[in-house]
């Protein structure tokens, strides 16, 4: 099985998905989201996108680290 | 026109004027049974391969060029500077004499760039299913001077030394799969196969103190590098960050679970030289179109005797072993 | 640099991270990841070394592969031997041993096994090859159910006649409640990133609930784990037991619910084996009966050989986290990845080619 990635939507066909993942381009189906766009990050999983990665929560969680100290609280 | 049968007295011609016309020698015009080539002072290296990899024409090579660089490559890195190469050819029936041709224009165009004469060739045509379209088995002789012949041994390896790579690490096994019917993904990745010699040949004339050098082929650098280390007092230690690695190839290796560590390549050099040349080495490297992407990935060790140890990019570290079974069939 | 993944693989941010951990190292703790992809990432980047003492990871029954009977690979080998089909798999079933055979040597002998990476190249085969019944193999948990179901649906739509599956999907929560009441003493778990992201919050909350032991969603990159295990730590310590989302990029707390939908419209849950943990109830997923002409194991008759279990191997007591894989008198001996005995050496997500494989140096 493929170890779920995320890739980079960059052209919609119907029920498929053409993404990217370092300049590799792969097909995926979409039928297990709504609204997928060009541009979006997406989970691929065994040929499908299971879902849509939230670039507001990662960089919510990249603040935390970038916030922590290295010891304690 | 395909290679048929036992070949006939036409099928036979027509192979040694493919190779008369591509591997423009006097050895091989002379037409006699054995190459006989004139003596040089040094040691004689040899060495053989054979080449079955799948597909036979992939994005940045095939099969011959394959062959003839593993060949110069293998005599290379044992410090030898290659002279001659022997092709032999077999031929599933029914293969099409035109692929056969670029097959061995490209041995031919390799062969030249680097400087080497293919001297000795053979065919055997085989029954259909006999073989898998075509197997192309090369041997080559080089000559080794003295002060090289520890290089294979790697007997003056020590503590302190430090391991390079000359470029990114994955590429031709990563290209090749690629290729392969059903892969499903797309991907401009194209192999590394390309003869060393050039480049092998001038970080020797500039320095001594070369300790090992290997190519990094079947089982990729980790193999290379765990086959050095077995039986050994010494260590090896590799530091992850620092291995070059192409986006496209980790980008491979993260979908479908490969470590780029056991990828083959076909036109890079493991060396392993004394610390005080290694920045000088790199530098040499980097000025040289075959060596842009080199770096220092680890050293060699006092402790961890036989073993290769890896940092994580984490931090931690963890052992890596030789790789059992095929992680890529018929990658060379 | 791979975005979404780079920087989780960040070493300051690791730094930080193991040094926030380190302040806990004073508190003993077991606690358990269930998902394959879990195991390989922890052993891959030797998350246990930047780890205090006495904390512990176990590894539990998260890799499909090593929980699925031996009489599924044996069937699925029966099927491949009969000649006339196409057995479609994804490559990790191709040299799990059956009783007495694998994929791998059927296909030697000359069944048409091929791998696939996704259903979507099973229908393909089954357009391009009218005359033949192409099998799909359909393994995997929540993660992997709902592409199936796309799969079938499509065939569906099309009238595919000569496509089928050969169901061994599970679902994690009937396991993990046998887990928490009868398994090891486990003070949190790791639950599995990629089936959360379909399945959402909601199915570990009995977990606390009922056991009193910590649940926080993890995603697979360094960072990620080392973050859900000093989410996990903090609950250890005040003493709040809760389900948390530590993959919030991924996981939304409603899930996927257009993809469970699909799932649960193919799919209904029975009772089914599970390798280690024995029968559990309601875990396993087969075709409705809307789908049954798309079930193989209704459709297509074939005689299966009894099942063994390989002697001495105890890929059942690993699998629970009662037994690590050094208990094992196979392993590294006779049981290596070069000839796995048992499911857990074959699946690259086992845990005992994680431990064969990713051995921690010091």
């Amino acid at each position: 099985m493929c170890v779920s990635i995320p890739a980079k939507v960059i052209a919609l066909h119907g029920d498929m998905a053409e993404v990217s993942v370092s300049g590799n381009t792969f097909r995926a189906g979409i039928q297990l989201l709504d609204d997928v766009r060009e541009g979006d990050y997406v989970l691929l999983h065994a040929g499908f996108a299971i879902q849509k990665i939230d670039p507001g929560e990662a960089e919510e969680t990249l603040k935390m680290f970038r916030e922590m100290n290295q010891d304690g609280e | 026109m395909m290679a048929h049968g036992s070949g006939g007295k036409k099928m036979h011609e027509l192979i040694r004027n493919l190779f008369v016309k591509y591997f423009r020698n006097p050895f091989l015009e002379s037409g006699g049974d054995a190459a006989v080539v004139p003596p040089e002072p040094g040691h004689i290296a040899f060495t053989t391969d054979s080449y079955v990899v799948d597909p036979l024409f992939f994005p940045g090579g095939d099969i011959g060029k394959l062959a003839v660089s593993g060949t110069i490559n293998d005599l290379a890195v044992s410090g030898a500077a290659p002279r001659y190469i022997s092709a032999g050819f077999i031929i599933e029936e029914g293969f099409p004499v035109k692929d056969l041709e670029s097959v061995v224009r490209s041995m031919a165009g390799t062969a030249k760039q680097a400087g080497v004469q293919i001297v000795a060739g053979d065919t055997k045509v085989v029954n259909k299913g006999k073989c898998d379209r075509l197997f192309v088995n090369t041997s080559g002789v080089g000559i080794i001077s003295e002060k090289h012949t520890h290089i294979a041994t790697a007997d003056h390896v020590k503590a302190g030394d430090q391991v390079i790579i000359s470029g990114y690490v994955g590429d031709h096994g990563m290209a090749v799969l690629s290729q392969r019917e059903g892969f499903p993904v797309k991907t401009g990745l194209k192999s590394d196969c390309t003869p060393l010699n050039d480049l092998i040949g001038k970080v020797l004339e500039r320095f001594d103190h070369v300790h090992f050098m290997r190519d990094p082929t079947r089982g990729g650098v980790a193999t290379a590098l765990c086959e050095l280390a077995e039986g050994r007092q010494f260590g090896v230690l590799i530091k992850e960050p620092a291995i070059p690695v192409r986006e496209e190839v980790m980008g491979l290796s993260e979908m479908f679970g490969f470590d780029p560590l056991y990828v083959p390549c076909e036109g890079r050099v493991l060396i392993v030289a004394d610390q005080s040349v290694s920045q000088g080495i790199l530098h040499t490297l980097h000025g040289h179109p075959d060596g842009e992407n080199a770096a220092v990935i680890g050293e060699i060790t006092t402790g961890n005797w036989g073993k290769v140890v890896l940092e994580t990019i984490a931090g931690g570290r963890r052992i890596i072993h030789m790789l059992t079974g095929e992680q890529l069939p018929r990658i060379c | 640099m791979m975005k979404y993944i780079s920087e989780y693989r960040d070493r300051q941010v690791i730094d930080r991270l193991a040094g926030q951990i380190a302040s806990f190292r004073d508190t003993k703790a077991v606690f358990m990841e269930v998902c394959g992809t879990h195991t390989m990432s922890i052993h891959r980047f030797d998350i246990p070394s930047l780890l205090p003492a006495g904390l512990r990871l176990l590894s539990g029954p998260g890799c499909p592969v090593c929980v699925t009977p031996v009489g599924y690979m044996d069937h699925a080998i029966a099927l491949a031997r009969q000649g006339k089909h196409i057995i479609a798999t994804f490559g990790d079933l191709v040299r799990v041993p059956g009783s007495t055979s694998t994929l791998e040597k059927a296909r030697a002998e000359g069944a048409d096994v091929r791998t696939v990476y996704s259903i979507t190249e099973a229908l393909e085969l089954a357009r391009t090859h009218p005359g033949r019944k192409v099998i799909f193999l359909a393994i995997g948990f929540e993660t992997t159910a709902p592409a199936t179901a796309a799969g079938v649906l499509q065939a569906q739509k099309e009238q595919l006649r000569n496509f089928c599956i050969l169901s061994a999907h599970k679902v994690m929560p009937p396991a993990l409640e046998m887990l928490a009441s009868e398994g090891v003493k486990i003070d949190g778990y790791l639950c599995p990133g990629h089936v959360s992201v379909i399945t959402g919050e909601e199915i570990y909350r009995f977990i606390p609930r009922k056991y009193g032991v910590g649940c926080v969603i993890a995603g697979f990159e360094p960072a990620d784990i080392l973050l859900a295990i000093l989410l996990l730590l903090k609950q250890v310590t005040d003493g709040k037991p809760r389900v948390e989302n530590a993959y919030k990029r991924a996981v939304r707390k409603e899930g996927n619910p257009k993809a469970r939908e699909m799932m649960e419209s193919v799919f209904r849950p029975v009772d089914t084996e599970w390798r280690g943990l024995g029968m559990v109830k309601k875990s396993g997923l087969v075709l409705r009966e809307e789908f049954a002409s798309m079930d193989a194991a209704g459709q297509i008759r074939v005689m299966v050989e009894p099942p063994v279990e390989p002697q001495g191997c105890i890929c059942g007591q690993i699998l629970k986290g009662i037994a690590a894989p050094s208990d094992c008198p196979l392993f590294g001996k006779m049981c290596h990845p070069g000839n796995p005995v048992g499911a857990c050496m074959v699946s690259s997500e086992g845990t005992c080619q994680n431990a064969f494989k990713f051995q921690s140096d010091g």
